[in-house]
């Protein structure tokens, strides 16, 4: 029964939000380039995303094949490396996956998602992407600079991060790295303001939270979380920077480096690594949250079947984000912080593993007695499942603070966190371009090299980071560019290695297969017309594909439903639209 | 790590009320069409430029929250020693919290619709700010005169660090309030576009203001002394 | 179908591969086995989770595969099959957290008996420091380290003369005998790490911390450093020896003290002092 509260009859708030007075274009540079548009900007960011990570895609294969192989290639030296490593680490997880989550499906999915015109705050919107492409631009810069990028790992943990020991810590890389983080910081503001301030102010008449689709809600929580939790990192870039370059002891305690005492003192590092983590822990549900709405609603799409437990789907996401704030010194059991922390830490750690459950008990139970297409974003939906189960089971290890104890630094960390934050949301990355392609070009990817690229990613991905688990079980440190040849090390250790290279030498070269089907298809894909999967949601209904400045014609759309009747008994099709007022079904009253 | 997670909390709970007003615990496939129960829309009322700014003012709030947790966590180190207070710091203090009465008098202006009064008010709030930061900078002088660099002692840096920040949000404002003003003077009466203006620099401005009275706390030491006397209260 | 088949395939050939690989832990050679017991109950829990849940997933994707004229059911919620599911994890979920924090509150309770040794890392070497005869560690303070005091040992203690330094060369340990490791940087993060005592702590310069083991079996095990500290990272080796009592008691005869290393170099240095 409809539980609503009776607030309808007394002061109806106004029927309609105002309409946004949108400046439209009018030359091309405004059209393509200065575009205020938020799904120009969301293409702007998503390709600006996609090329660094394509950087950060050929790090890796470099350090792979040094790994494997090591010896084979003299060019990579370890300060090489450690360049190498860091700049994957950071690029991938800032500059390609936050940004691509929430610069781009965000800019795309929201205002459509939620019937809106554009985002709240469209010229604001646009200065958010130029400030990210700057970051970006000022990230690559530092690869040229002399020195060469930093070499202090993803973390940037003082004091080796600014020390000579390190590449790029006495030299340009550090500080550069810096002013990148703290300019993307600036610049996603701008744009998270605008995605959370639209979901709040821009939707449309009947589209109330309940009605979201479970994509906007993870967008609108990850971003929540993103303008909480990125001032973290934006304290310690600052501090850092003060330390390096105006010699405060913010971080720096005294220390002796190469027998030369320096002239820092008192400072704790400890201090940077509750910081770094009081960000980087949100920044792991940053990035999954947008993952697990897209997910759900890929699934729900293809299997022709509600999203079961909606509900439940919502509060999980409301409270993993709650949650993920007091989670953060799991990163730093064995820092040398209180030992007293750890118990508390890894409650709260094995806690949000609940509700983490509760949501993957709710994607394979929507598959039960569905209409499963096996289509490509479908599989990688599936793909998504797998990997993320596997990878936050072995977060289950890494929480439990004892356990965590000898596998902490090792290699079946990196395994974990690529299993988890690498490989489960760029499928889902894949996923939702397969999705939505059709909306944003006017036409299907192809389904061969589609099905291809799916197969050799899934499978080689999961080829490379299953068996990395056991290397870290056997004690092999992370962060080594080789082993050398450490007595537990057997020379069975090295073959694996030498296997994962080549797995992952082949995942990424499948990537090119579909980077060219972006490209082949924009041109000789099939037709999808408006609604190719039968999707119920709102971004399927625009009346023109791709939908033009201000998505919905003369009049935005009314919803007069949530976004997953799928098999509604009774109902002609199997699915029926948001905007779709629809035959009145038995059971519910009207005003 | 205290301040921000207080903080945080203070968010969270401002985000359940939010959240549990929008009938979270509704069966949403129940509910079919607009001729429900259900309101047309619950978007609400407010400008959006005002929830904009409010969320805006979250994200400084946490800034300004971690960098007092960061504060408090490296005070504990033994190499502590704190800077002397800077005089000017109260008048100062007295200077900004003159220019947020002045919006808070042009605020009122505006909704009277009394366009010289709000002109004037907002330029005496412009004044005091502008004031403000020059003492700011005598502050600064005035350290670094007594020797009290920024490298010497971490009390010393966290001093310009967050007198800085502080001072770079107040100008982001001015740049704010320079528009309004401009607004102000542009236009021949109080028309709704500037009422919002002057609404959003005042909530700025306030806002600012409680931070900066949270920093001088900090920096003057009262915070510590204060946590020093709980810490003896309760063991 | 195929899908289905492939989903049975990733299980069926990750388990096998955990069974078959020859991949495990190294012989442990230190009391915290407890720490592998909690590790193999995680094992056995979390395998299981991830076989039923992409088992199921696999079923329903052979059953409920698209055929025409089949419609998907329509079915919102279960809550009383959701409330079942969130307290069977939660149950699973205590099931690994209670050993865990068990095992965790002996890890950090140092046993009084512990014989305290110093471990002092720095760019890109390990080097030790033993109590000495009075059974206590002398002051430490990385602004005295020099050439001629690279432990940075203060020379005013006089609990500190007697200590015995090992500089960059291996540590010796007496088997059986529980040992706390006193873990200090004087450069940067560290991270003290011997596979085969499953124990580590990071090290950080300014601060001492610390974890405790007992040796339980004689050899000669590789030190790592396990937190990134720079371009010699990986070169970062040594060796500590764990010894039964006689043999420990040789080595030691054989190592100095503070005060031998010290006394013939205080001439050179008297024009040598930097500020």
């Amino acid at each position: 029964m409809v539980d609503a509260t009776p607030h309808a009859e007394q002061g109806v708030p106004p029927a309609e939000v105002p309409e946004l007075e949108l400046y439209h274009p009018k030359s091309w540079w405004t059209t393509y380039v200065f575009s205020q548009d938020a799904k120009v900007i969301a293409i702007q960011y998503s390709g600006t995303a996609i090329a660094i990570g394509l950087v950060a895609l050929v790090l890796s294969w470099l350090m792979r094949l040094q790994l494997g192989f090591p010896g084979t290639f003299d060019f990579i030296t370890p300060e090489a490396y450690y360049q190498f490593m860091t700049m994957h680490g950071m690029i991938m997880v800032i500059y390609l996956l936050t940004a691509l989550f929430l610069g781009g499906f965000g800019n795309y999915l929201i205002p459509l998602m939620v019937g809106a015109r554009d985002m709240v705050f469209p010229y604001v919107n646009m200065l958010s992407y130029w400030i990210y492409l700057l970051a970006v631009l000022v990230l690559v810069v530092s690869f040229f600079a002399p020195g060469g990028p930093t070499g202090a790992g993803w973390t940037l943990y003082p004091p080796q991060a600014i020390l000579s020991g390190t590449p790029g810590g006495q030299s340009a890389g550090i500080i550069l790295m810096l002013v990148s983080l703290i300019l993307f910081i600036i610049g996603f503001t701008m744009g998270g303001l605008n995605y959370v301030v639209t979901v709040i102010q821009g939707r449309t008449r009947g589209m109330t939270l309940m009605r979201m689709p479970l994509t906007v809600w993870g967008i609108f929580t990850a971003t929540v979380m993103a303008l909480l939790a990125f001032p973290a990192l934006f304290v310690a870039c600052v501090m850092m920077l003060f330390d390096r370059l105006l010699g405060t002891s913010f971080f720096m305690p005294a220390l002796v480096e190469m027998g030369q005492q320096l002239s820092y003192g008192g400072g704790s590092p400890i201090l940077f690594q509750h910081l770094f983590w009081f960000f980087g822990h949100p920044e792991v549900y940053i990035v999954a949250l947008p993952a697990f709405g897209i997910v759900s609603d890929l699934i729900s799409t293809h299997a022709r079947k509600n999203i079961f437990g909606y509900r439940m789907m919502v509060w999980a996401i409301v409270i993993i984000g709650a949650l993920s704030f007091i989670v953060w010194a799991h990163h730093m059991y064995v820092s040398g912080m209180h030992p007293w922390f750890g118990f508390f830490f890894a409650t709260t750690t094995l806690i949000i593993a609940v509700p983490t459950a509760i949501k993957v008990y709710n994607w394979v139970l929507t598959l039960w007695r569905g209409d499963i297409h096996l289509t490509v974003p479908m599989l990688f939906a599936l793909a998504f499942i797998v990997t993320f189960v596997n990878g936050g089971l072995t977060g289950l290890f890494l929480g439990n603070v004892v356990v965590d104890v000898p596998l902490s630094d090792t290699m079946f960390v990196v395994a974990h966190f690529h299993m988890v934050m690498g490989v489960a949301p760029i499928l889902v990355v894949f996923g939702a371009l397969y999705h939505w392609y059709p909306k944003i070009t006017g036409r299907m990817l192809n389904e061969g090299m589609g099905q291809f690229h799916f197969w050799v990613t899934f499978i080689g991905a999961y080829a490379i980071f299953f068996p990395m688990h056991y290397v870290g079980l056997v004690g092999v440190p992370r962060r080594y560019p080789e082993l050398g040849d450490a007595a537990f090390v057997t020379d069975s250790v090295h073959t694996l290695n030498a296997f994962i290279t080549v797995a992952a030498l082949i995942v990424g070269f499948a990537q090119m297969v579909f980077l060219f089907n972006l490209l082949w298809s924009l041109r000789y894909g099939r037709e999808a017309g408006g609604n190719p999967w039968r999707a119920t949601s709102l971004e399927w209904q625009t009346p023109t594909t791709p939908p033009p400045h201000g998505n919905w014609g003369d009049e935005r759309p009314v919803v007069y439903r949530w976004a997953y009747d799928y098999s509604v008994p009774g109902a002609q099709q199997d699915f029926i639209a948001q905007n779709d007022p629809g035959p009145q079904r038995a059971g519910v009253r009207p005003a | 790590m205290s301040v921000i997670l207080v903080f945080l909390l203070v968010v969270a709970g401002f985000s359940f009320w939010w959240l549990s007003r929008h009938r979270l615990m509704s069966k949403p496939w129940l509910e079919h069409g607009v001729h429900t129960a259900l309101p047309e829309t619950d978007v609400a009322g407010m400008p959006t430029a005002k929830i904009a700014l409010g969320i805006f003012l979250a994200v400084v709030g946490s800034l300004f929250a971690l960098f007092s947790s960061a504060y408090f966590m490296r005070m504990e180190y033994a190499d502590w020693q704190a800077p002397p207070l800077p005089n000017v710091l109260w008048v100062n203090t007295v200077v900004l919290v003159l220019a947020s009465v002045a919006l808070q008098c042009a605020v009122h202006a505006a909704r009277e619709g009394r366009l010289d009064m709000t002109r004037l008010a907002l330029a005496a709030g412009g004044l005091a700010t502008f004031v403000f930061l020059a003492g700011q900078l005598v502050a600064w002088q005035e350290l670094s005169a007594g020797g009290h660099f920024m490298n010497v002692n971490a009390a010393n840096s966290f001093f310009y660090l967050l007198t800085g920040m502080h001072g770079l949000h107040i100008l982001g404002g001015l740049v704010g309030l320079g528009r309004v003003a401009a607004m102000a003077w542009s236009e021949e009466q109080v028309t709704e576009r500037l009422g919002l203006g002057v609404d959003l620099c005042a909530m700025y401005w306030h806002f600012l203001l409680f931070v900066w009275l949270g920093l001088f706390v900090l920096l003057a030491g009262w915070a510590g002394d204060l946590i020093a006397i709980c810490r003896q209260l309760l063991t | 179908m195929a899908v289905a088949l492939i989903l049975v395939l990733v299980v069926v050939g990750s388990i096998l591969f955990h069974i078959l690989s020859p991949w495990w832990w190294s012989p442990i050679a230190s009391n915290w086995n407890y720490i592998d017991h909690t590790l193999v109950i995680t094992f056995w829990i979390t395998g299981i989770v991830f076989a039923a849940v992409v088992l199921f997933m696999a079923y329903c994707v052979f059953r409920f595969r698209h055929r025409e004229g089949v419609k998907a059911d329509y079915n919102p919620e279960n809550k009383k099959l959701e409330w079942w599911l969130t307290i069977v994890t939660a149950v699973g979920v205590a099931a690994m957290l209670a050993p865990g924090l068990y095992v965790w509150s002996q890890f950090i309770t140092v046993p009084d008996d512990a014989t305290e040794v110093e471990v002092v890392a720095q760019q890109w070497q390990w080097s030790y420091r033993l109590p000495g005869e009075d059974g206590r560690l002398g002051k430490s303070d990385s602004r005295l380290v020099s050439y001629e005091n690279p432990l940075g040992i203060d020379p005013d203690d006089p609990n500190g003369q007697d200590d015995v330094v090992i500089e960059a060369a291996d540590l010796h340990l007496p088997q059986d005998k529980p040992v706390k490791m006193l873990l200090r940087s004087i450069d940067v993060l560290h991270d003290f790490y011997v596979p085969e005592f499953r124990a580590k702590m990071d090290m950080v310069p300014g601060m001492i911390t610390y974890f405790w083991f007992t040796p339980t079996r004689t050899g000669t095990f590789e030190v790592l450093c396990a937190e990134l500290c720079g371009t010699g990272h990986s070169y970062m080796r040594g060796f500590v020896v764990v010894d039964t009592d006689e043999d420990y008691e040789a080595w030691l005869e054989g190592q100095s003290t503070f005060a031998q290393l010290s006394a013939p170099s205080t001439l050179g240095s008297a024009d040598g002092v930097e500020p």
